[in-house]
């Protein structure tokens, strides 16, 4: 399975109850890649993403992660392999500290107390702001600071692919921007990336493919740029005429 | 009572006494064993004075209530895993209580020849039984609840309690409302079959009972489950997303919860030789809920002040007052109304409870600053006096309902 992508959907449903709020959706992500998926509210896109962190798993189709199929895994699995999530609004652990909170990411690897003051001091160089208040309790934090807080606790987890559900949600544009450079740097690191947004135009910019979820099913596919030009995009997603 | 607590002089003396207790390292254990087991002797006899409340508690009543009082301690140390620990509001506890004494009911000796039994055991080979039907009956409850979460949650246990008396209530095989009675008493090297005195029972069974359950309790807390069980209460989305078998984790919990009731319910049946539904009422449930909360939600040290004060608080008060009544009520009413009113006071003034749970600092916290750092997290400087254990212990294990920085933002 040397060349089979890192990430697979394959015709994947999702159901809760009766309805289908996923149908049917093919997605792939290679290594190296930062691949987003843009759709309006209530598209599928974090039910898509609970499904591959098998936290609501798929009622039909295939997951395949490095070529095996994942959707007999229990979440907690699926996070040993290394598929981490940043879910949707920011769950932090209110009454953790900063610190703590970053060290709750590392704590399903067994990491050697040096090494894991040299990781936090990494994430604290990807957000000093985070530095400056380590030792604050989580529920404190202002919503970038917590969103900054989410991110920097799945990169402690050591991510093999890491998915965030719309990173920059209800954010300044400052903040914004610090959230897809630092997403942009740790795909530089050589993380791959599945990036779930509503803000198309910063998602495809960063993301070398994408695809366009509407009503659970994927209506577009393409290279990024490709998207950024294309007619149904602009008008549906980036507001223009 | 804030006033007292924060007192510097007293203060310091409660610090004192808790460096002095962990310096014990595990064989404060033992010295807590040798306490429990001596003190019950002098207050029997009538000898501690009544400035330290225990010395109202003497004689024959006095020993029944201490009886009480440490199948309490089980229980609060039990259901502070499952709501302080794990964070599931529980509010059928004593549920287990009860299978965990009519299943002793139905494997001994018990009632009258026709009456119905699963097998007829030597009390001491019903206790394991007990232990597993409790234990069971938290996966029983577990499982189906695992998506239910805070007042869904509470609404089902509730109902669980309830579940669980009507059948004693309405099976043939347990009487009925009538009850069981006649179980038997079990032995014990030494002292022979124990009577219906409670202090042997107190001393044979409840305090190694509640010593082993704290050092179970303590361990789990200690270990990957409990920083689990934290993250789990925090917030179970990020949990799970953080890799925290959530379901796994919350059956585990509601089984550790209900194995030290199961333990009681088995001690409650053989001492007290009689049981019929109308022992555990649904306030039970509650009650032992108002022991934790007031003790401190997650602190150990708290279930066991909590379930002391919650039992023996009103006997106390009502023999200092010298009648039959608390207050004008009669021991349950007043039992309710001592409780609702130390229950608001213990919310203003120390919202995590008496003994509120410290967060055992994480090293990475240099050991000056720690103190620091939870001052300035909250308006309340207030550190607790809890003694809390740091065992050096890497990145585990934290306890977060601190009144200092709990509370408001939850
Ligand atoms: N737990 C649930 N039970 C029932 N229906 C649900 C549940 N979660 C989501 N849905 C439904 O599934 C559909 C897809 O929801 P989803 O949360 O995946 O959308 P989304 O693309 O993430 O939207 P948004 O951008 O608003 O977050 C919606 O119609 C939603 O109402
Ligand atoms: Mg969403």
């Amino acid at each position: 399975m040397a060349n089979a992508p890192l990430l697979e959907l394959r015709d994947v449903h999702v159901h809760y109850g009766v309805i289908e709020a996923v149908r049917g959706i093919n997605l792939t992500v290679n290594e190296g890649e930062v691949v987003t998926l843009i759709g309006g509210n209530g598209a599928g896109k974090t039910t898509t993403l609970r499904a591959i962190s098998m936290v609501h798993g798929p009622s039909h189709g295939q997951i395949l992660f490095r070529g095996e199929d994942i959707t007999t895994l229990q979440s907690h699995k699926v996070v040993q392999k290394g598929i981490i999530q940043v879910p949707e609004g920011r769950h932090i652990f209110p009454n953790m500290s900063v610190a703590e909170n970053l060290e709750m990411g590392a704590f399903q690897r067994t990491v050697a107390r040096k090494q894991l003051d040299q990781e936090l001091d990494h994430i604290f160089g990807l957000f000093p702001r985070l530095k400056e208040r380590r030792k604050q309790m989580g529920g404190t934090l202002s919503g970038g600071e917590q969103q900054m807080l989410a991110i920097g606790r799945a990169l402690m987890a050591k991510p093999v692919i890491l998915m965030l559900d719309e990173p920059s949600m209800g954010l300044a544009p400052q903040v914004v921007e610090l959230v897809f450079e630092v997403i942009a740097q740790v795909n530089a690191d050589g993380v791959p990336i599945l990036l779930i947004e509503q803000n198309a135009q910063m998602a495809l910019q960063a993301a070398k493919r994408g695809y366009v979820i509407e009503t659970g099913e994927i209506v577009l596919e393409d290279e990024a740029r490709s998207l950024l030009g294309n007619d149904r995009v602009r008008k549906a997603y980036l507001g223009e005429e | 009572m804030a006033a007292v607590l924060k007192n510097p002089g007293i203060k310091r003396f409660s610090d004192n006494v808790a460096k002095f207790w962990f310096a014990m390292g595990p064989f404060r254990y033992l010295v807590a064993a040798g306490l429990m087991i001596l003190v019950p002797v002098i207050m029997e006899r009538g000898y501690l004075p009544e400035w330290t409340l225990l010395g109202y508690l003497d004689g024959l009543y006095g020993t029944n209530i201490l009886f009480t009082t440490g199948v309490w301690i089980l229980l609060a140390l039990g259901l502070n895993v499952v709501v302080g620990m794990a964070g599931l509001l529980d509010l059928g506890y004593v549920a287990f209580l009860m299978l965990g004494a009519y299943t002793t009911a139905l494997f001994t000796e018990s009632g009258s020849a026709e009456q119905f039994h699963f097998a007829i055991l030597n009390p001491w080979l019903a206790l394991p039984i007990a232990l597993v039907v409790a234990m069971l009956a938290g996966v029983l409850l577990g499982v189906p609840t695992l998506r239910l979460r805070g007042d869904y949650l509470a609404i089902v246990t509730l109902g669980f309690h309830e579940i669980v008396r009507q059948t004693m209530n309405n099976l043939e095989v347990t009487n009925g409302s009538r009850g069981i009675f006649g179980i038997p008493h079990p032995s014990v090297p030494v002292t022979g079959e124990l009577g219906l005195d409670g202090t042997p029972y107190w001393q044979w069974l409840l305090v190694p009972a509640i010593i082993l359950a704290v050092i179970m309790i303590k361990h789990l807390e200690n270990s990957r489950v409990g920083r689990y069980w934290t993250a789990l209460r925090e917030d179970e989305v990020a949990a799970a997303a953080m890799g925290v078998p959530v379901t796994k984790m919350k059956v585990l919990a509601f089984v550790i919860g209900a194995s030290t009731s199961g333990v009681a319910g088995w001690i409650y049946a053989v001492k007290l030789n009689y049981i019929s539904p109308n022992n555990f009422p649904l306030l039970q449930s509650i009650l032992v809920l108002c022991a934790v909360v007031i003790g401190g939600l997650g602190s150990i040290a708290g279930a066991v002040l909590g379930a002391a004060l919650v039992i023996m608080l009103p006997e106390i008060v009502r023999e200092a007052s010298g009648g039959a009544e608390v207050f004008g009520f009669d021991i349950e009413t007043g039992r309710i109304a001592v409780f609702g009113v130390l229950l608001i006071i213990v919310m203003i003034f120390r919202p995590g409870g008496l003994l509120a749970a410290k967060r055992r600092r994480v090293e990475l916290m240099e050991a000056g600053a720690a103190d620091m750092v939870i001052s300035e997290a909250g308006p309340d400087p207030d550190e607790t006096a809890a003694p809390v254990g740091q065992e050096p212990v890497v990145t585990e294990g934290d306890d977060v309902r601190a009144p200092s920085e709990g509370g408001e933002e939850r």
